[in-house]
């Protein structure tokens, strides 16, 4: 009795080890790695990722999955921390033993985690990371989705100096790697267009009083001022801006492109003369229409970065289908010789891993809170 | 250099270190009376801003919609509401360890902050929320300046000097002036000995918890109509440079949080105005640790003398 009773746990476990054992016979899901800011100031842009995502692994596996094998998301979140975005590449690596990865989405998670996956060998794909570093230092494995912030900055500058023909340019950032990266990036085409920035300074993320900034940008009687960085701060800029009576635009970039940002400044009337680059608006290409429209019937906005994230699950899934493998390094040969149909149209990557085409445009905010592409 | 511009940023730095004062008071409170940095202080800071945004949305919903009712009935709810948090958080957090080593209640300062703020992220969510503009409308100097030369200051800048002004004069009264003043005082001096005098030593340190949490509810009140919008983060920053003001002012001294704080704003808006935003953190910490080196006791407080 007394040994039977010291078997029973012994039995126990091994029952345990049995059910945990028996999903293996099964297809085993391929996994893919979701990483990105799912909490903190820059949540909304987790949560663009995670929709697109979602929705794209749905779609796939409603189609028969990929090899006859399902898709399996496995969120990690970053919260835009490099620290805890290594972390999370680690575990997405050894733990859950990703095929590949789509994100991050903050440029310094993107810079730090990318070293991880590519020393694995692990795909990885992000969305929505523009700083130009990223792909400059040639992993084999890393690609993105998106345009670069030098292309991006560009086309801020020639929009500030060409159609708001400012000649008193500030030039803002949130010393971010993708805040600092942008606002150098247009910095440098505006010096390339004749214009020296009246102002290059930085302000600390998480603050919400730039009163002391804005009396000045007043005292230099900036006409325009480019802002490199996100909505929580570009937010609640802009609305001292306008409390203290400055009228000058404010010109910005990727890391603004959500509607999240009316909530920041506190009010739509604030963001009368707010332009932001992003690309051409996806949701108006003729491919991506019907998912579009799923997406909205689900009473979500499909705005930003959520075709680009879904665009990316699909390009890994056609580079899976198309080499019959896993491996990191074959699939990230296969997508550098091959165009991938999208979403959002055919993708082609360079040999450094960027889009061969981009395609930043310039939109505006109107002040109820909407935007839509300058003409 | 432009006077107006000068001038406007005194007002700039005049109303952000009215606010640093009103959640240094948390901090220096709590320190005088039972020698402890209160850590999780930033985040009842943070909890206040969305009980703010949380009552505002509920007296427009009940139909309520006169400004100045609106107003003080936020505040009030939002005070009683921040005062209960700062109560709970002494007694689960600190009271059990009022006996022991110095270093469990700073261990579980940080620990109930990590709550705090991950309660609030995953009830509220981890987006950014806002609240609408409410009392728009501006002073200026000179009233019909034309161009840009012109030192201004919002109502709601203007509400936040005046407020935090008088409830510092009304905290200080009831220190100085009140039975429950005085008790908290002989608590601050020799707490074994305020007990045996028949002073209640744990209700006054929880009351004291209780008054510094309503001081941060005033100003994240104030801070959320202000600046319109908040998330599960802001506690942090706040938190620290609030605490530095105190630290600024003298520790333990309650209109040297205020001074500290004033300091600290005008410091930090002189700094970014007129030499580099870029460092001007780094100028408001250099200015602690000069402060910590050469005068720990800040501008108003005394010199600790060696308990016999």
């Amino acid at each position: 009795m007394q040994s039977a009773k010291r078997l029973l746990p012994v039995l126990a476990m091994g029952m345990m080890l049995l059910f945990a054992c028996q999903p293996s016979g099964a297809a085993e899901p391929i996994r893919i790695g979701v990483a990105g800011p799912f909490t903190g100031s820059d949540a909304s842009f987790g949560e663009q990722f995670w929709r697109g995502a979602e929705q794209a692994a749905t779609d796939l596996n409603a189609a028969g999955g990929v090899l006859g094998r399902p898709i399996q998301l496995i969120k990690a979140d970053d919260a835009c921390e490099p620290k805890q975005a290594s972390a999370v590449a680690s575990r997405l690596v050894d733990r859950d033993k990703v095929v590949a990865v789509a994100g991050h989405f903050c440029s310094s998670t993107t810079m730090t985690a990318s070293t991880t996956y590519a020393d694995a060998g692990v795909l990885m794909i992000t969305p929505g990371s523009t700083n130009p570093q990223i792909t400059e230092r040639q992993l084999p494995t890393l690609f993105r989705m998106c345009g670069r912030d030098d292309q991006q900055g560009v086309v801020g500058a020639d929009f500030v100096v060409k159609k708001l023909k400012a000649t008193h340019v500030a030039v803002l950032h949130d010393k971010t790697t993708y805040g600092q990266g942008l606002a150098d990036a247009m910095k440098t085409r505006l010096h390339s267009l004749g214009q020296t920035e009246v102002l290059y300074e930085g302000l600390t993320r998480g603050e919400k009083d730039f009163n002391a900034l804005v009396t000045k940008l007043k005292s230099i009687q900036a006409d325009a001022v480019y802002f490199g960085g996100y909505h929580s701060e570009a937010g609640p800029l802009v609305r001292q801006m306008r409390e203290q009576g400055m009228t000058a635009p404010l010109v910005s970039g990727d890391g603004i492109f959500s509607e999240v940002l009316v909530v920041s400044a506190g009010g739509p009337g604030f963001l009368k003369g707010v332009y932001m680059t992003f690309g051409a608006d996806p949701r108006k290409i003729a491919t991506g229409k019907a998912l579009v429209e799923r997406f909205r019937q689900n009473g979500y906005e499909p705005e930003g970065y959520t075709l680009y994230s879904y665009a990316t699950i699909q390009t890994i899934a056609a580079a899976i289908q198309a080499t019959q493998s896993q491996e990191g390094e074959k699939l990230a040969q296969w997508l550098h010789g091959h165009p991938v149909e999208t979403v959002m149209g055919p993708k082609a990557w360079d040999a450094k891993g960027d889009l061969q085409v981009s395609d930043y445009v310039m939109y505006q905010w109107d002040d109820k809170g909407k935007y839509q592409e300058v003409e | 250099m432009d006077i107006t511009i000068f001038g406007q940023q005194c007002v700039n730095g005049l109303v952000l270190g009215s606010t640093y004062g009103l959640i240094a008071v948390g901090y220096t409170m709590v320190y005088g009376i039972i020698g402890m940095i209160n850590f999780a202080h930033g985040e009842i800071y943070m909890i206040s801003a969305y009980l703010t945004a949380i009552f505002l949305a509920l007296f427009t919903t009940v139909g309520i919609h006169s400004l100045p009712v609106v107003l003080l009935g936020v505040l009030v709810l939002t005070m009683l509401f921040t005062a209960l948090y700062g109560w709970s958080v002494e007694r689960i957090a600190y009271r059990p360890l009022r006996h022991s080593n110095r270093l469990a209640p700073l261990i579980s300062a940080i620990g109930i902050s990590l709550i705090l703020q991950n309660y609030i992220r995953i009830s509220q969510g981890a987006r950014n929320q806002g609240v609408p503009p409410v009392l728009e409308g501006v002073f200026r100097l000179p009233p019909d300046s034309l161009d840009h030369r012109f030192v201004q200051i919002t109502y709601l800048q203007s509400l936040i000097v005046v407020v935090a002004l008088v409830s510092m004069a009304i905290l200080t009264w009831i220190i100085q002036h009140t039975a429950l003043g005085r008790a908290c005082r002989a608590t601050q001096q020799d707490r074994i000995m305020a007990n045996l005098l028949g002073v209640n030593t744990d209700r006054i340190i929880s009351t004291v918890f209780v008054m510094g949490a309503a001081m941060a509810a005033v100003a994240g009140f104030l801070v959320t109509l202000n600046y319109g919008s908040f998330d599960f983060y802001i506690g942090f920053l706040m938190g620290i440079k609030a605490f530095t003001a105190a630290v600024l002012g003298g520790i333990g001294s309650l209109p040297g949080a205020m001074l500290g704080g004033v300091v600290l704003g005008l410091a930090e808006s002189f700094f970014a105005g007129f030499v580099n935003s870029d460092y001007k953190d780094v100028f408001a910490f250099s200015l602690l640790i000069l402060f910590l080196i050469f005068r720990p006791s800040g501008f108003l407080g005394v010199p600790e003398v060696e308990k016999v």
